[in-house]
């Protein structure tokens, strides 16, 4: 599955969860910084059992330390898909 | 030491009889139900009418329901632009049977049949018993006193009278406090049917000879209340005044309570005492009024002892009659019940009581509801009841305005 797996489908799958979570659909791009669009701990954590189900990767808390933006989160998830 | 008199300025409500306060009075007063099919459930409520997307999915629905009380608890008493008093000085304290048993459950179905890995890194902030009160200190930047009691279907009357003592001996200038509960589930419903608590024939008629258990309900009542001097300097308007409360324990059984309702006539008894109240000025009786077989011929003795000779002329309905038995939530949701009646000068019925019972022979609003006749200008007093599972009782002594 990984090896079908493109940057676009990475960012798509992302902003689709962040939006179920509750964040605002206009407010959600890549620029948008977690902060701005009031996704916090408990969010990321939900977004990484996501992530780890659809794209069979592992990622954890230290991951996420210099995690800024929703672009961010795409460019973690994208480099382990294709580690 | 004085102690401070504490009023209620707003009320709020989510039951079976729809959304807010004054429809569940309302609609109680009228003669209606919010009994289906053997359960009464909050049909009408939808989460995201009163929280955020992103609020409803951080809250089991039992919080989902205290949030939306709360908030109108709040806009009811003129909170709505801001707290009035410094937010250290406001705390919450809210009551729950159970606690998120519907996240406890559902997470419970992903743990089996999916793996640990898929259970939902939000079931314990969702299910946890405090949740509510949690939720409602977050919103509205409550810092005072925040937390929540758990004492079965006592929870509502032990939460508003813990918040009295706060406010009383100075530990807070105002509360919210209230219960939530929603247990309308198959593992709740299984476990009250099994240990025959639920009534067969889905029909709650406390206090009547053919009342064969209670119909489980779901719902949320919250109050403000606020230190006297407080509220009248800041020119709100006071609804009544929550005059005393009583709590004790049987120490008798798990879960049948006394036959002689010990417990719970001692629990009015400290109540009126705590009020300055005389027996022979209460005025109306909110029972726990259950529809077991139990619960309600040891209230009504309990009565006997509390109020002697008197016990027949004082108008007792239950509540339960048209929204069933909320559990924990039940005596938030009787409160509030309890103090707009008082406000219209009102007993409601105990909907479907028609068949005496030998022993069970008081006055329980039959039919519909009745004009309190009060003399002297005075202001209708009332007992408001509780008695849960593991022997705890509690009672609210409330005065209108």
């Amino acid at each position: 599955m990984a090896t079908t797996t493109t940057p676009q489908d990475v960012e798509a799958t992302v902003i689709e969860n962040l939006v179920a979570f509750g964040a605002d659909a206009d407010a959600v791009s890549r620029d948008a910084t977690l902060e701005a669009i009031d996704v916090d701990s408990l969010d990321l954590v939900e977004l990484t059992q996501v992530i780890e189900e659809t794209y069979d990767v592992d990622l954890d808390g230290a991951d996420f330390k210099n995690i800024k933006t929703v672009g961010d989160v795409v460019d973690l998830v994208v480099a382990r898909v294709q580690a | 030491m004085t102690l401070r008199d504490v009023v209620i300025t707003g009320v709020g409500a989510v039951s079976p009889l729809g959304v807010g306060a004054r429809t569940l009075h309302e609609r109680w007063t009228a003669g209606n139900s919010g009994i289906r099919d053997g359960e009464a459930p909050c049909a009408d409520f939808e989460p995201t009418d009163h929280m955020s997307a992103k609020q409803a999915r951080r809250a089991d629905r039992s919080t989902q329901l205290a949030i939306a009380a709360g908030n109108e608890a709040l806009d009811d008493a003129g909170w709505a632009d801001g707290l009035p008093y410094d937010a250290e000085l406001i705390g919450c304290v809210l009551g729950t049977g159970i606690g998120g048993i519907s996240t406890i459950e559902n997470n419970h179905d992903q743990l089996r049949d999916e793996g640990a890995g898929s259970v939902s890194p939000l079931a314990i902030p969702l299910m946890m018993g405090n949740a509510g009160s949690a939720a409602l200190s977050l919103q509205h930047g409550l810092r005072g006193p925040v937390f929540s009691v758990v004492s079965a279907c006592a929870a509502g009357t032990h939460a508003i009278g813990t918040a009295l003592r706060m406010i009383q001996h100075g530990e807070a200038e105002a509360m919210v406090t209230g219960a939530a509960e929603a247990p309308l589930t198959p593992l709740s419903r299984a476990c009250f049917e099994r240990m025959g608590a639920i009534s067969p024939s889905g029909v709650s008629r406390p206090f009547d000879a053919r009342r064969d258990g209670f119909v489980m309900g779901e719902g949320s009542g919250v109050v403000v209340l606020e230190s006297g001097d407080a509220a009248r300097a800041r020119g709100a308007r006071i609804l009544g005044t929550v005059r005393g409360y009583g709590s004790t324990g049987d120490a008798h059984h798990i879960t049948a309570p006394h036959a002689e309702g010990r417990g719970g006539a001692r629990a009015m008894q400290v109540a009126l005492r705590d009020a300055g109240v005389e027996a022979e000025h209460v005025d109306y009786i909110n029972a726990h009024g259950t529809s077991t077989q139990l619960n309600d011929r040891a209230e009504t003795r309990a009565l006997k002892t509390v109020f002697g000779e008197r016990a027949g002329q004082i108008p007792v309905s239950s509540t339960k009659s048209a929204i069933g038995h909320l559990l924990g939530a039940a005596g938030a949701v009787e409160a509030v019940a309890t103090v707009l009646a008082l406000r219209d000068r009102i007993a409601p019925p105990t909907i479907g009581w028609e068949e005496a019972e030998e022993g069970l022979d008081l006055d329980y609003v039959a039919g519909s509801a009745r004009k309190l006749e009060m003399s002297n200008g005075r202001c209708p007093v009332a007992l408001s009841n509780s008695f849960g599972f593991g022997g705890h009782n509690a009672s609210l002594c409330l005065e209108a305005a």
